[in-house]
């Protein structure tokens, strides 16, 4: 029993891991529409970035002071160059132009920084603590703990500003918001630099636990089905969705898996993820669209 | 949207007669000078050629193909394009090794039917699912299916290594081993497929999915089959890229291997049918070409204007921002694809020869 408790414990702190990565996806889907699927290359690139840094000996702050405005530069630069010209077009053809981009970002960050696996150290000590009886790695923790601080930010930042009720109300209705004079543009490039913020801080997380390697673009399949669960609208979805994805995967991987003889880490998530669209098929939080003919 | 109602409407108007006349006589002498073209190329192709080039691209093409009668026709978005290419090639596979007395071309299109049932099953979701819910859903399966060649050995009869070497090709006695034989399978195959995709395109069944696509719930408020579309629709596309991948695994690799068969091969045919044109037949060559070309063109370059100043990963990453680039570009300059494009420059053309 002890054994499934300290399972489940460390698949909900591993998907609260994914639920950063899914969180820079809402909020740009959120207020532009736009399936940001760069946004794995985005937290690669500010890990590397990060390490980068560091390696030439530069303080902690510093290095994620510049970081960070080297990620929001990037994400603002995407709007300005990539999906400005592209307003109006499917969908699809948007998501596939944040794929082009993912390939630019991964080439150029690898050539400018080389493609070796690098260590990340972010001081935090990783070792399991006990708490009632079961192991709990600090540093899962800690993760948890920041994006914890993460989502408490976000909402004051979307319900209390005057820029995130502006936000509001473009995802509500954009033609709406652009009547009474919101600058759509404008607010696109904040979220953009916003989602940049959220990749450094995913990039910095993942990449401590990971190292810092071209894999790291990866942790974007994760998080898919973490934003199908609890919708591609809701940042409490994000964090739902993780937390079900997180332990589903771990339970699976241990359960499900010794049962078909591999691991099942792979499609788990995804097919867990299609059961929850059957019943909800705008996932737990999202808004079903309504149509009109 | 289409080529095809416009050409329709068009062909409507008595004034327009002759022009059309003329625009068809021209369109039917392109596709015939084509075809031979395409039946001349072996006498002077190279192997590298064959191999390298031209069997990948009609591949490429065909897979194209039937994507784009999914996405581009119905408007069901999938990224399973790899998988179900994965089906359609283990399922050849084991049809060759365990029923050798069935024909090849036998084999290949029940391959095809295997794999389209499996997308009957892929496109369930369909029924109830839309638009990105949809594509990630279509994850599942390619997850899914790329897990299962790998864990069961059945598949891939035990073989010790992950991939299998394909078996011998040969039709009616007649052994298509070499580049040549391969080259001609391939292309009869593209054209086969090709015309009944055409046609059915223009059949009541297309106009059933082209409704679903442009809105299906409009579609199914003036009564058209939306579910029993979307599943055809899934059934068609996933049996076209079922016998693409039987062929991309036994005409072009020579091996069956799941790896070939990943998520970045779907987004490959995705990226093909977006830059040729989606909803256009043509434009699936188009956009085939254009991703088969142009890593090759960049290999070329890269090694023409570096070679040996810069190491292989760098120049591997230089090739991978530059396409990147030049697909964000694309889609940026050209939002209908190169089909578009291609026939503006045909009107122009045909405009200046009525003159």
């Amino acid at each position: 029993m002890s054994f499934f408790v300290e399972t489940l414990v460390g698949g909900l702190l591993a998907g609260v891991m994914y639920s950063l990565v899914a969180i820079g996806f809402v909020l740009v889907f959120k207020a532009s529409g736009v399936f940001n699927f760069a946004q794995g290359s985005m937290v690669l690139c500010a890990a590397l970035t990060f390490v980068t840094l560091r390696d030439k000996g530069l303080d902690f702050w510093l290095a994620a002071l510049i970081t960070l405005s080297v990620m929001v530069a990037l994400g603002i630069a995407v709007e300005r160059v990539v999906l400005r010209p592209l307003v109006n077009r499917p969908q699809i053809t948007l998501f596939m132009a944040t794929l082009g981009v993912s390939f630019v970002i991964e080439g150029v960050a690898q050539i400018v920084m080389g493609a070796s696996v690098h260590e990340l150290d972010l001081g935090i000590v990783d070792t399991p603590i006990e708490i009632g009886g079961v192991q709990v790695s600090q540093f899962d923790l800690a993760a948890a703990g920041t994006a914890g601080l993460l989502v408490i930010a976000l909402s004051i930042f979307f319900n209390k500003t005057r820029v995130g009720i502006a936000l509001r109300a473009i995802a509500d209705d954009p033609q709406a918001a652009l009547s009474i004079g919101i600058r759509l543009q404008t607010l696109w490039q904040i979220v953009w630099g916003v989602a940049g913020f959220v990749s450094l801080i995913a990039g910095l997380l993942w990449g401590a636990r990971q190292g810092v390697q071209f894999a790291l673009t990866l942790v974007v399949l994760k998080a898919l089905p973490v934003l199908i669960i609890g919708g591609f609208t809701s940042i409490a979805g994000a964090i739902v969705g993780g937390l079900i994805v997180g332990a589903g995967d771990s339970l699976a991987e241990i359960y499900l898996g010794s049962l078909l003889g591999g691991s099942v880490s792979t499609w788990f998530a995804y097919v867990l993820a299609v059961a929850f669209l059957l019943v909800r098929p705008a996932g737990l939080f999202g808004e079903a669209p309504i149509e009109r003919i | 949207m289409s080529a095809i109602g416009t050409d329709a409407i068009e062909g409507f108007s008595a004034a327009d007669n002759t022009a059309q006349a003329t625009r068809d006589r021209l369109r039917v002498g392109a596709a015939v000078l084509l075809l031979a073209a395409l039946f001349g190329i072996p006498l002077v192709a190279n192997d590298y050629w064959l191999n390298a080039v031209l069997i990948p691209f009609l591949i490429m093409s065909l897979t194209a193909l039937g994507l784009n009668l999914l996405m581009g026709y119905a408007g069901q978005a999938s990224l399973g394009t790899g998988g179900f290419m994965s089906v359609g090639a283990y399922a050849t596979y084991n049809l060759l090794l365990r029923l050798p007395e069935l024909p090849l071309p036998v084999s290949l299109l029940l391959g095809g039917i295997i794999s389209g049932l499996v997308g009957i099953v892929a496109g369930l979701p369909s029924l109830r699912i839309k638009g990105f819910y949809l594509v990630a859903s279509t994850l599942a399966t390619q997850f899914l299916l790329e897990w299962l060649f790998n864990q069961y050995g059945w598949f891939s009869n035990y073989s010790t290594s992950s991939s299998i070497s394909a078996p011998r090709l040969a039709i009616f006695g007649h052994d298509l081993s070499n580049p040549t034989g391969r080259y001609f399978l391939t292309l009869a195959t593209v054209v086969v497929v090709t015309v009944v995709a055409t046609r059915l395109v223009r059949s009541q069944t297309g106009r059933t999915w082209m409704a679903i696509r442009d809105m299906d719930t409009a579609a199914a408020v003036i009564g058209i089959p939306v579910s029993a579309g979307k599943l055809k629709a899934f059934f068609v596309s996933s049996l076209v890229i079922g016998i693409a991948g039987a062929l991309w695994a036994f005409a072009y690799l020579g091996t069956v291997d799941a790896r070939s068969f990943n998520l970045d091969r779907s987004f490959q045919v995705m990226f093909a049918i977006i830059i040729g044109g989606m909803g256009s037949i043509s434009g699936n060559y188009l956009g085939a070409a254009f991703m088969i070309l142009l890593p090759i063109l960049l290999d070329h370059l890269g090694g023409g204007l570096f070679g040996g100043a810069v190491d292989a990963g760098q120049l591997e990453n230089l090739q991978k921002a530059l396409f990147g680039a030049l697909i964000v570009w694309f889609l940026i300059k050209e939002p209908r694809g190169l089909a578009a494009l291609l026939s503006r420059a045909w009107t122009q053309l045909t405009s200046r020869v009525d003159r």
